[in-house]
């Protein structure tokens, strides 16, 4: 017995080097492990050994059993490996081919400041007002303290409505936004808004477009000041234009506020220290500002001996020429497909 | 307005290290800005000199070789001037004289020795107004009295500095030079001297010569003077230098004399021919029609928004614009009546835009002090005597219904710091009026009166200002305000649209709202009414647009003619109309796609499939999936193909098109469609809400059938549901086969079945799908496709 399982082993061992495939694999465990395999066949022998030898044969065989299971598991291993390297092998790309290409969608430049300003205010608990685009000149002048004749009208050339002088008109500054945001506001408690969008005006040149983008901020409580107004355009220049931005003001005067201030940056191209775009100033006036005046609030239902407050408005164009470095406003609207495509990634923080 | 230093020195002393730059920092720093500031000739090294030899330039026909005396020396000096001549006095401009034209320096003209150049006035960069007609033609001809080896630029007075004010709208009182001086002053805190309005009247009264008549609301106060025997002649050289530094050209001494007062003033003045004038001056609104020659010739027809100052007859000026021909002061005039008058203000700023705006109109328009009214005829007689030899008649003609009082203004300190947001004491706030030359009396708070030359100042928050201006409005110190925590809100449905459209790969425009009035109508069938401009900058956008497609259509052309011309562009605007209700306006998305649409290697060109895809992505982001379909009904525009287009429904609603280019309208194959989205969004849709994941298996069914060509995908999928009922889950269309056989199409689906409370047994999903081949079949006149 002892001779025969011998034999088995050394027979097996001389046989594994020749499998080589899978089907090698289950021919040879048919061979010695299959249903008339040596290993099976001689386990069959076992009735004929005498007791007192079959502890010792069957641990025997059962030894024999276990090392052919391994050997044959060890081959059949050694083999799915060589398969699964030869698929990884085959299978291997050249990862430095270009990705599939998705077709990529832009935001234009306007739409991009205009959530800025947005996202900013409306952190601070500002509601976005948008107003109409065809307004009254009540509202867009006479309600702002600018009765019909007034000198100052001459700084917007309005585009006023066929039959409509003096009457109906394409609203020429979004501080239109104040009156409608007060009289809407029928509690007359705080008011606190932002209002982005067009506004259209007579003129036309490199700096200047008959259609361009204005917003405009009003907060009406009864405690507001121009430390306020000054600490709020602090907060929105830097984050438009850059945390060294610095904010100068200069008095100055609109119809609509009192005191009334112009509102300079430090030059975002040379910092302040002075260069052509700033004309050697180190500063470029960006927006005009003031006190809400007095006239204004009680026009609109505000009792000026309660409630004060400021506002502010800005050519959102110019921020963007600023910010993505525009060297010309008709670039904006000229709609160049190679100018807005290149609007298509996220901008930083 | 230009600010002469010369002119503002009478009023003001100014230090003299103070730059003209510091001047005009300082006024900007209180709300004066200003364009320039320097000096009013920019030349250098440039003395008097002599001619005393002229020769002709041997080898020129118009040079001359000229020996100048400068004084320490005799120059050699070629000159081309015609006027070139022994014994004339001349400005030289020596070797290395920077001059606005260039840098002189010594050479050889034609073989002779120049050591510098003879100057005209328009070399030293003196605006053409300016000059006379022979100092455009030769060199400037200095006075025989004028000494030798001095700077000229002194010598002939322009040794000045300007500084161009851009002055806000509210203060007219700074188109004056003492208005500018008590502005320095405050600045500065220096008191404004005196003016000299001295002079000797004769005994006789002008109120015995000539009356005034007005007839009018718009004319508040009329002061009148008569000064006889004048002398006209050219004025003393400090007027004329002082109206050229504050760009006004000389004429003769009496019409100097009254711009000189009006810079001075800032009261304009008007100066009739007294004997071409009769003994009545009327002032009143001109007669609807009226005629008037005014100064410059031209014949004015008038409306009776225009006042004028009349004789008996006839008007002869147009108060606060201009004068008339037929009363002009001419070299021959002797006595001249004076006319100093205050104007409605926005009565003469319509009259000035449509007939001239002045140096005249432009302070009428401002507001006059009346007190000014009364200064500035005083000055004019005083200046009239001293330099026209005038004899001033005495008595002053008057009609005053003005306003001459002061203004009496009550503020509280505190309400200066909280306006403001500074700290300041009660000190500090009475010096800073002090310094404005406002009085301050203490009596609840401060009674502060503001004198009637500050008419820009009303109210309490005019005081806060001019504390802030003098106090210096950049020492504020900014703070964020204490306001409650609430929550801001913005149209985030807007906002999303545009991300989504945006993310489907489209690029998005921002075009004009102002089309030409031959567009409005395209791109739909819409029937509206237009909103058209008064006065449009041209005719291509004299229309506010109503469909965006227009605009698009632009832009596409555009980058097309640019060599572009795969173009996915989207724009959100408003389109504009007018009803019986007023003025409207509505949101609308357009989007027009044309060129490859490229995804990867497989370069598409775009078709209707690739817009109506964008359409259902966007329909379905917003809440819309199964309630919108597309309609071929009379509402779609003849700029699309008609055959491949169609009215965008949602809820039965007609919220837009979507189709390709009319031929006619575009050769490519262009892509567009719009959405109203003030309409598509009114209509509601449902909160996104998890739907519980069916434990149930579903099962799935291939079908495919042959129809006739003409039937539509629509067709198939309402016959599908309908007989599939609530089992049927999906329908996805996979394979579309045309001319499969003659005249007809195979179509395939793939349907899933499924319930969500239990599992569906294969018998009752093949009885339900047996009864899907059969309507189709019956319905459709469809046959089921045989593998």
């Amino acid at each position: 017995m002892k001779e025969k399982i011998d034999g088995i082993l050394a027979e097996l061992k001389s046989e594994i080097d020749s499998v080589k495939t899978n089907q090698d694999v289950t021919n040879i465990k048919a061979k010695y492990v299959g249903k008339s395999g040596y290993v099976t066949e001689l386990s069959k022998l076992m009735g004929s050994v005498p007791n007192e030898e079959k502890k010792e044969v069957g641990q025997m065989v059962n030894a024999l059993r276990e090392s052919v299971n391994e050997l044959i598991a060890s081959k059949e291993k050694e083999i799915n490996d060589a398969i699964l390297n030869e698929k990884l092998e085959k299978e291997s790309i050249d990862i430095t081919l270009p990705g599939k290409k998705i077709k990529r969608g832009s935001l234009h430049p306007m739409t991009r400041i205009t959530e800025e300003f947005e996202d900013l205010f409306v952190s601070m608990g500002y509601t976005v007002f948008e107003g109409p685009e065809l307004e009254s000149d009540e509202n867009c002048f006479q309600k702002l303290n600018l009765p019909k004749g007034h000198p100052a009208r001459d700084a917007q050339d309005t585009f006023y409505l066929k039959d409509e002088v003096e009457n109906y008109l394409l609203r020429s500054q979004t501080s239109t936004a104040q009156v409608r945001a007060m009289e809407s506001n029928t509690d007359k408690g705080p008011i606190r808004i932002v209002c982005p969008g067009k506004v259209y005006r007579r003129d036309e040149d490199a700096t200047h477009s008959h259609q361009f983008m204005q917003i405009e901020g009003l907060v009406i409580d009864k405690n507001i000041s121009m430390a306020d107004l000054k600490g709020t355009l602090e907060v929105m220049m830097k984050r438009v234009l850059g945390e060294k931005t610095e904010v100068r003001f200069r008095p100055s005067y609109f119809p609509f506020t009192e005191p009334s201030v112009e509102v300079d940056v430090t030059c975002f191209k040379c910092g302040g220290k002075g260069c052509a775009l700033c004309k050697q100033t180190g500063w470029i006036e960006v927006l005009g500002a003031g006190m809400v005046h007095p006239n204004v609030l009680s026009m609109s239902g505000y009792d000026p001996s309660v409630y004060q407050g400021f506002a502010f408005g800005t050519g959102m164009d110019r921020m963007a020429m600023f910010k993505y470095a525009i060297p010309d406003i008709r670039t904006i609207y000229g709609n160049d497909i190679r100018f807005i495509e290149q609007f298509d990634r996220k901008d930083v923080d | 307005m230009l600010l002469s230093r010369k002119f503002v020195s009478d009023y003001i002393d100014l230090d003299n290290d103070l730059t003209i730059n510091d001047i005009a920092e300082s006024m900007t720093s209180v709300g004066n800005e200003y364009d320039y500031a320097g000096n009013l000739i920019n030349a250098s090294k440039l003395v008097t000199g002599q001619i005393v030899e002229c020769t002709n330039h041997p080898d020129s026909d118009h040079l001359h070789c000229c020996k100048v005396n400068i004084g320490s020396e005799v120059l050699d000096i070629v000159c081309g001037a015609p006027n070139a001549r022994e014994g004339i006095k001349v400005i030289v401009a020596l070797d290395g004289a920077v001059l606005p034209g260039g840098e002189i320096k010594k050479g050889t003209i034609r073989g002779q020795v120049s050591n510098g150049m003879l100057c005209s006035i328009a070399e030293l960069g003196l605006d053409n107004k300016f000059l006379k007609p022979e100092d455009k033609e030769g060199i400037h001809e200095l006075p025989a009295d004028t000494e030798l080896g001095v700077d000229a630029i002194k010598a002939l007075g322009y040794d000045d500095q300007v500084i161009d004010f851009e002055l806000t709208s509210n203060r007219g009182d700074l188109l004056s030079v003492i208005g500018m001086a008590y502005e320095l002053g405050a600045i500065y805190n220096k008191k404004v001297k005196d003016i000299d309005l001295s002079y000797n009247s004769n005994s006789e009264n002008v109120n015995n010569m000539f009356n005034v008549e007005v007839k009018t609301d718009d004319c508040s106060l009329f002061l009148a003077k008569k000064a006889i025997n004048v002398t006209i002649k050219e004025s003393p050289d400090f007027i004329k230098a002082r109206l050229i530094a504050s760009g006004i050209r000389p004429i003769n001494n009496v019409v100097d004399i009254s711009n000189y007062v009006m810079l001075e003033t800032g009261q304009p003045l008007h100066y009739y021919d007294a004997d071409r004038l009769g003994n009545t001056l009327v002032v009143r609104n001109a007669i609807e029609g009226e005629k008037l020659t005014t100064l410059d010739s031209n014949e004015r027809v008038l409306s009776n928004e225009d006042i004028v100052i009349a004789d008996k007859e006839k008007a002869v000026g147009l108060a606060g614009v201009m004068g008339g021909l037929s009363t002009e002061v001419e070299d021959d005039t002797k006595n001249i009546i004076i006319e100093s008058a205050i104007f409605d203000p926005i009565k003469i700023r319509k009259t000035s835009k449509k007939i001239l705006r002045s140096e005249a109109s432009n302070r009428f328009e401002k507001g006059l002090d009346s007190k000014r009214t009364y200064m500035a005829i005083e000055r004019s007689c005083a200046l009239l005597e001293k330099y026209a030899d005038a004899t001033i008649v005495g008595g002053l003609v008057e009609y005053n219904k003005a306003d001459m009082s002061d203004t009496a203004i009550n503020i509280s300190i505190d309400k200066i710091k909280s306006v403001l947001g500074i700290e300041i004491s009660k000190e500090e706030v009475i010096s800073i009026f002090d310094r404005l030359g406002f009085t301050t009396k203490e009596e609840n708070g401060l009674v502060v009166t503001v004198p009637s030359r500050r008419r820009d100042i009303k109210i309490a928050e005019d005081l806060i200002e001019e504390v802030g201006r003098i106090y210096g409005m950049d020492k504020i110190i900014g703070k964020l305000p204490s306001l409650p925590t609430i929550r801001g809100t913005y149209d985030k449905t807007k906002r999303s649209i545009k991300h989504k459209m945006a993310d489907l790969g489209l690029n998005e425009t921002m075009s004009y709202t102002l089309i030409p009035n031959s567009e409005v109508h395209k791109f739909t069938k819409d029937v509206f009414t237009e909103v058209v401009l008064n006065d449009p900058m041209s005719e291509d956008r004299d229309t506010l647009r109503y469909s965006l497609l227009y605009s698009l259509h632009e832009v596409y052309k555009y980058n097309k003619s640019h060599n572009n011309s795969d173009i996915s562009i989207f724009e959100v605007g408003k389109g504009f109309f007018k009803d019986d209700e007023g003025y409207k306006e509505e949101l609308k998305l357009a989007a027009l796609m044309s060129g490859e649409f490229t995804i990867d290697v497989h370069k598409e060109k775009v078709d209707f499939y690739h817009i109506k895809g964008i359409m259902e992505e966007l329909l379905y982001f917003l809440g819309y999936n199964g309630r919108y379909s597309l309609v071929v009904d009379d509402s779609i525009p003849s700029e699309l193909h008609p055959g491949v287009s169609a009215s965008i429904n949602v809820n039965g609603m007609n919220v837009g098109i979507i189709g390709k280019l009319h031929p006619n309208i575009s050769k490519d194959d262009v892509y567009v469609m719009e959405i109203n989205l003030s309409k598509l969004l009114s209509i509601r849709t449902g909160a996104m809400k998890f739907k519980e994941i069916s434990k149930y298996p579903s099962i799935y069914k291939d079908v495919a059938f042959i129809v006739d060509n003409k039937v539509t995908s629509k067709e198939v999928e309402d016959a599908i549901k309908k007989a599939g009922g609530r089992a049927l889950n999906t329908i996805t269309i996979f394979d579309i086969y045309k001319d499969i056989e003659p005249g007809k199409k195979s179509m395939a689906y793939s349907l899933t079945f499924k319930d969500e409370t239990r599992t569906l047994t294969e018998e009752e999903v093949m009885n339900t799908f047996n009864n899907i081949i059969s309507e189709v079949e019956n319905k459709l006149n469809a046959k089921l496709r045989s593998n």
